[in-house]
């Protein structure tokens, strides 16, 4: 028989054991069950087939399902391995060689090899498909070559060199070459479960799923995400207040105010995102616009001007609520390699930009400008009706044009009208709009610095560039899209940058930030600015 | 019978739009720094002792824009409701009193433009408009618009009206005593048609500020800076401004106050017609 004390000591060890027994099974159970992510898609997803994908709804589950060989840190913005475990780019940026990962099974089971990766290209560059991720693989002319050296190493030659190729593997979703599910059968952290058109897509756990955390157990940690379609702000919002989803990831500054005045953990800004907003003049020489008119907006001295009278300060301050950048140039200094550092921000000076004016001929009677001619400075401004924000900024230019005499009539049209207007008829004078960027190399912008390009919005498919400065852009443009040297090609986009804020061609207003929303219940999110802003790192969340 | 109350509703009514409108008349010396002015350190301020209604998101002070919002919207909507109702005295009144295929073919017509989405026959007409006009020839053109769109309805009406008045007895009479086709239109038809001319002109006015306010509301309406209406019910855009910001309903109080105002009035018209 044991003395009483010695019995309560043993209980009290029996107790601590258990204890602590019971919560390694509950971390374990947590670690394992991460829960379910609910947020909301802005739109109906057009495809679930990864090569196929051009909307935002897709792009979106094609990051929570799709396998990568490569994937650009949201967070650090360095490429990093995924189902490849390293990679070579040939000199002549041609050729990029792959040593992929072993043991690796899509969700269906069947496994992953270099033969995968030689299916997925082949699909990917087929011209029938008119894959929009393809798109950016095609360099020149001529056939895309893979030869597969072993199961796990794969090489792929392009007829030309591909500009940042190993990034652009970023957005290839690996599919399955023997698979009878096809695009279903995936090699990302989630798949498809459920999808019930206009309501709701469910992502499941993949359980072969090949990675695994610090600690060796397996990810993701969530079970599912569901996805909600929902198209108005609004409701989301109050679905989000309410909570019934668990993300917002991307808020505008209205409503990232009113909600972190009442719980300020709950928002996130990561600071100045890729997107800018701008303006341009029409300089298409067919414009049916006056022609004295047409020599102002060809003017650089004039958009310089123009430029310099607008206080972007105040457009940051007041129209984003402190939540935007005043911009400096075409490349946000959110993008940490390709931003030119050495631009300096345009300073507000409505004095020295009438005193620009002046010296070119235009001068102030009566608070109007008129240029040596004597016709008043006048122009119309046009922006898509609906979008506050920017009717807002086009009563603040209004405002500080004024300052220097010159009128402003401020437009808004429905989309469709003013794209018209932009791309059919040039049948403008100055536009404001946003452009939304989602990558960070200079090529995905070749489309609107190449002078002959449809989308070189202020004088769209020249036949040769009408100007020198837009010679010289063209010619940096193409040999940075030539060359496989990092340095080279970034000495060449800075030059363009500072080609475009000399010019102004595009005046530059404001970068807004990337606002987001993340509740308490939700683990391990770090929002960032590039898309997707909050569940990035989706492999690491989870919901408690 | 008209109720004692019901006049003197319709004393209040009248009153209150009197009132309305010579408080927007004075809004020169009521806000003398204009509707444009923007506080830009001020801005999206609440109601203070220098801005009674506080500031909308660029600063402007609030109640300078509501004074000045309601003149062009009360000024500018009747204008509109009389060329509307001209509109359809003409084309229904002329149809109805001609009658057989005058009147089929008038109704075809009137049938044709009630059948189109008006709400975008106006995007579409207002997206074909030159850009660079300034913003108050962007208001007139706009109440031109819904004035020159807005006949439809009335002229059915009229063209029933006429259509009746054509073979009432002393219509017959005068035309069996030789009196000419214009004369007996004139002289005869017209002055029978106006209670009914009243009460469409009186309809027509709250149905163009609403339509204005709905074009304003996205954002098609009468352009910056210039306030109206529906530019000042903007505000009110997204389900996260209602109850934070009270101030922000007075344009909505008013064009309520204003549009029951003319309701009210309107019974007594519709009296008259009948």
């Amino acid at each position: 028989m044991r003395p009483p004390e010695k019995v309560g000591r043993m209980k009290f060890v029996k107790a601590v054991a258990l204890s602590i027994f019971v919560a390694s099974l509950a971390a374990f159970a947590a670690a394992q069950s991460g829960g379910e992510l609910r947020f909301c898609l802005r739109s109906e997803p057009k495809t679930f087939d990864p090569l196929k994908v051009e909307d935002d709804a897709s792009v979106a589950i094609r990051y929570l399902t799709g396998g990568v060989l490569v994937r650009m840190n949201r967070q650090t913005q360095v490429l990093e391995p995924e189902l490849a475990q390293s990679w070579k780019v040939s000199k002549d940026g041609k050729q990029i060689t792959f040593k992929l990962r072993s043991g690796i099974s899509f969700s269906d089971g069947t496994p992953f090899s270099a033969e995968d990766v030689a299916y997925t290209v082949q699909q990917l560059m087929d011209p029938n498909l008119h894959s929009p991720t393809g798109d950016a693989f095609r360099s020149g002319p001529g056939n895309v070559e893979t030869k597969i050296i072993s199961p796990t190493q794969i090489s792929i030659t392009f007829p030309a060199p591909v500009a940042g190729l190993d990034r652009q593997f970023d957005q290839v979703a690996i599919l399955s070459a023997h698979s009878p599910k096809k695009e279903m059968a995936v090699l990302g952290p989630f798949m498809v479960a459920d999808y019930q058109p206009g309501s709701t897509v469910l992502l499941k756990r993949n359980p072969n799923y090949w990675k695994r955390d610090a600690q060796g157990r397996q990810l993701p940690y969530l079970d599912s995400i569901r996805l909600d379609i929902q198209p108005n702000r609004d409701v989301e919002l109050l679905r989000f207040k309410r909570g019934e989803i668990d993300l917002i990831n991307s808020l505008d500054s209205e409503y990232f105010d009113k909600l972190g005045a009442a719980s300020p953990q709950l928002v996130h800004d990561a600071g100045p995102s890729l997107d800018s907003e701008q303006m341009w003049f029409d300089q298409v020489s067919k414009a049916p616009i006056a022609s004295y008119k047409k020599t102002w907006f060809r003017s650089p001295a004039f958009r310089r001007a123009i430029s310099q009278a607008i206080n972007r300060d105040d457009l940051s301050r007041i129209v984003f609520r402190g939540h935007a950048q005043p911009a400096i140039g075409p490349v946000s200094s959110a993008n940490k390699f390709w931003f030119n550092a050495k631009l300096k921000p345009q300073t507000y000076s409505p004095d020295s930009a009438l005193k620009a004016l002046q010296s070119e001929g235009f001068r102030l009677e009566n608070g109007t400008l008129k240029d040596k001619d004597g016709n008043a400075v006048e122009f119309s401004l046009i922006t898509n009706a609906g979008n506050k924000y920017r009717e807002r900024m086009a009563a603040m230019i209004q405002d500080d044009l004024q300052k220097i005499g010159v009128r402003v009539n401020v437009v808004t049209l429905d989309f469709p009208s003013l794209i018209e207007r932009m791309t059919q008829t040039f049948d403008y004078e100055a536009i404001l709009l946003g452009l939304t960027n989602v990558g960070l190399d200079p090529n995905e912008q070749m489309n609107v610095w190449l002078s002959s390009s449809e989308n070189h919005q202020w004088n769209p498919q020249e036949k040769a560039p009408e100007t020198a400065w837009e010679a010289e852009i063209d010619q940096l443009m193409r040999a940075q899209a030539s060359s496989a040297d990092p340095r080279k090609r970034k000495e060449a986009f800075d030059q363009v940058q500072e080609i475009v804020v000399e010019q102004a061609p595009f005046i530059y207003l404001v970068n807004r930030n990337a606002l987001s929303a993340v509740a308490a219940s939700v683990h391990g999110a770090s929002p960032v600015i590039l898309a997707p802003q909050t569940y990035w790192n989706i492999e690491s969340l989870s919901v408690h | 019978m008209r109720s004692w109350h019901g006049r003197v509703w319709r004393r209040v009514a009248s009153i209150v739009l009197l009132l309305v409108v010579g408080v927007s008349l004075s809004a020169n010396w009521l806000a003398p720094e204009g509707y444009a002015r923007q506080y830009r350190e001020a801005a999206s301020a609440p109601p203070s002792r220098q801005h009674w209604l506080g500031t909308d998101e660029i600063g402007r002070d609030r109640l300078a824009r509501v004074l000045y919002g309601t003149r062009i919207s009360l000024l500018l909507a009747p204008a509109a409701a009389l060329l509307s109702t001209l509109m359809a005295a003409l084309i229904g009144g002329l149809a109805g009193y001609l009658g057989g295929a005058w009147a089929r073919v008038a109704m075809a017509v009137t049938d044709l433009f009630l059948s189109l989405p008006w709400l975008f026959l106006l995007i579409t007409v207002r997206a074909m408009m030159p850009l660079n006009v300034s913003p108050m020839i962007s208001v007139l053109v706009t109440f031109l618009l819904l004035g020159l769109l807005g006949w439809t309805t009335a002229s059915r009406v009229l063209c029933a009206t006429a259509g009746s008045l054509r073979n009432a007895d002393f219509v017959q009479q005068a035309r069996a005593s030789g009196v000419p086709d214009a004369r007996l239109f004139w002289v005869h038809v017209v002055p029978n048609l106006k209670p009914v001319l009243y009460a469409q002109f009186w309809i027509s006015i709250p149905a163009f500020i609403l339509s204005e306010a709905n074009l304003g509301i996205l954002g098609l309406g009468v352009t910056e800076p210039t306030p109206s209406w529906g530019s000042l019910l903007r505000e009110l855009e997204g389900v996260i401004s209602i109850g934070e910001e009270p101030w922000k309903f007075v344009p909505l109080v008013l064009l309520v106050i204003v549009v029951t105002s003319f309701q009210l009035v309107l019974s007594d018209q519709e009296q008259v017609a009948a």
